[in-house]
């Protein structure tokens, strides 16, 4: 029968223009997934450097605001004012800009990929809640991500405002009244930690270290470094709101 | 056994194709899912309608013709195994089947359940082959493979070419095929001189023929009828990686 089916009239399909470089190459699918991986390692290393200050606050209010301080002078007076937190905003917003880049020019060609979707609803064999996590729940992170900027970094939403002392800031943000705020960042940091889940093992995959005998190890170090994260961020806002912190 | 068909018929690539149900009787528990569909044509011939297309050959489960989309799942429900391997004993007296295409872009539909799957010759034209010398079979022993290596090719080079990693992919992505390949010729020492010029034209290839980028959700290798371990993805990203740095 498929023999004598007549074979399709379709347009040929255009020859990939040749190389033009190594930077080339990361316009492929496979080199935007590099950047994905090396991107989303930078911000998770950012991570957990946050994760660890934010953990400061219950040393006290003057542990927590001398290195929030310190994060501002360290270097000085060899270099400026300001320079290593300026030079690690440069970073992380360029790595973010990259990462979202990626990651629509991937979802485009994953859209026009598949014209037609099935009928039967395709089942999941794998996690496949993944590609929602990543792809939405990466959109939801973003605006999380400005909420949070504006809230405890510029103090804009912030009912102590920009000028209050970070332990103040904190401590009147996740205020019992303000209950909705500290479930707020609680679901956000939930959909973090279940985007860095697949993050982190698709990041190891990406950059060629994914191995059959590996992926246990690499899923569990995954999971952990997740959860972890979770734990931490999460701790801060509970904690104010249960009234441990004030 | 009773059935109820929910099939996709689509007269020509121009058509736009639709669901069309059938009643089928008297299907025996052991028939082939690829007979119980000769046995529908059959009736369908002698009513004087179109038989349903669908792609087949050899019905061993090793030329990679047969395809089919069965409730969602390519091959249907039945791990690693094709789907003229797929038996009726699988299902249940008054089940409702459903049974698409392929479907990609980069796998136009022919009619009904038939798609054209040239594109993943392409891919092999653009660099899945070694270069040798032709003439007499050469030695065997000549060149010494480390048997976990030989292992590990053989399993790559089990690939039947069938396409159900694409159509089980949420992004329609041609990764595990194109992995397969990659990891076939990477590991022996007869695909080493063009290793790192091969991954850099097939990645090409299969970019411009339309398909996703790979999202690393493992749901191509959970459906595929041949196992392609998940890693072969992982040594093609690595073996692009260091095309890309030179």
């Amino acid at each position: 029968m498929s023999r004598s089916t007549p074979v399709a009239t379709r347009p040929r399909p255009k020859t990939p223009s040749p190389a033009a470089g190594p930077l080339k190459r990361y316009r492929s699918s496979v080199g935007k997934k590099a950047v994905m991986a090396v991107t989303g390692a930078i911000l998770v290393l950012f991570l957990i450097a946050h994760a660890i200050g934010n953990l400061k606050v219950f040393l006290g209010r003057e542990d927590f605001d001398h290195y929030s301080h310190w994060l501002r002078s360290v270097g000085e007076p060899a270099i400026p004012h300001r320079t290593f937190l300026t030079a690690m905003e440069v970073v992380l917003t360029v790595a973010v800009l990259l990462h979202i880049w990626a990651a629509i020019s991937l979802a485009r060609q994953a859209r026009q990929a598949r014209p037609v979707r099935y009928a039967a609803r395709p089942k999941a064999h794998e996690n496949r809640y993944a590609t929602h996590v990543m792809r939405y729940g990466g959109i939801v992170v973003l605006l999380f991500v400005i909420w949070h900027l504006l809230d405890l970094t510029f103090g804009a939403v912030n009912p102590k405002g920009g000028d209050a002392q970070p332990y103040d800031k904190v401590i009147a943000d996740f205020d019992p009244s303000r209950w909705y705020i500290t479930l707020f960042y609680v679901v956000a940091v939930i959909l973090v930690g279940l985007h860095l889940r697949h993050g982190l093992f698709s990041a190891v995959q990406t950059l060629g270290w994914g191995r059959q005998r590996r992926y246990p190890a690499v899923r569990l170090a995954a999971d952990v470094v997740a959860a972890l994260l979770v734990i931490g961020f999460v701790s801060v806002p509970v904690m104010v709101t249960i009234g441990v912190l004030n | 056994m009773k059935l109820t068909l929910k099939i996709w018929r689509q007269k020509n690539a121009a058509d736009e194709g639709r669901m069309v149900s059938y009643e089928i009787d008297d299907v025996s528990p052991d028939m082939s899912f690829l007979e119980m569909l000769d046995v529908l044509n059959e009736r369908l011939i002698l009513d004087g309608e179109d038989p349903v297309a669908f792609d087949h050959d050899c019905r061993e489960g090793i030329c990679g013709m047969c395809s089919l989309v069965i409730d969602g799942t390519p091959h249907g429900p039945e791990k690693a195994t094709t789907t003229c391997q797929l038996h009726m004993r699988k299902f249940k007296d008054g089940d409702v089947i459903t049974i698409e295409p392929w479907r990609a872009r980069a796998f136009p539909v022919v009619k009904d359940l038939v798609v054209d799957r040239s594109a993943f010759d392409r891919i092999i034209q653009a660099g899945g082959y070694v270069s040798a010398p032709t003439g007499s079979a050469p030695e065997a022993a000549a060149i010494p493979v480390p048997k976990e290596d030989a292992n590990k090719a053989f399993d790559a080079a089990t690939c039947i070419g069938c396409g159900a990693c694409v159509a089980a992919c949420p992004n329609a992505s041609a990764m595990l095929f194109t992995a397969a390949k990659i990891t076939h010729l990477g590991l022996l020492p007869q695909g080493q001189p063009e290793r790192y010029d091969r991954v850099v034209k097939m990645v090409d290839q299969m970019d411009a023929e339309g398909f996703g980028g790979c999202t690393n959700t493992g749901e191509c290798t959970a459906v595929c009828p041949k196992g392609i371990p998940f890693e072969t993805i992982s040594r093609l990203n690595a073996d692009l990686l260091k095309a890309s740095r030179g």
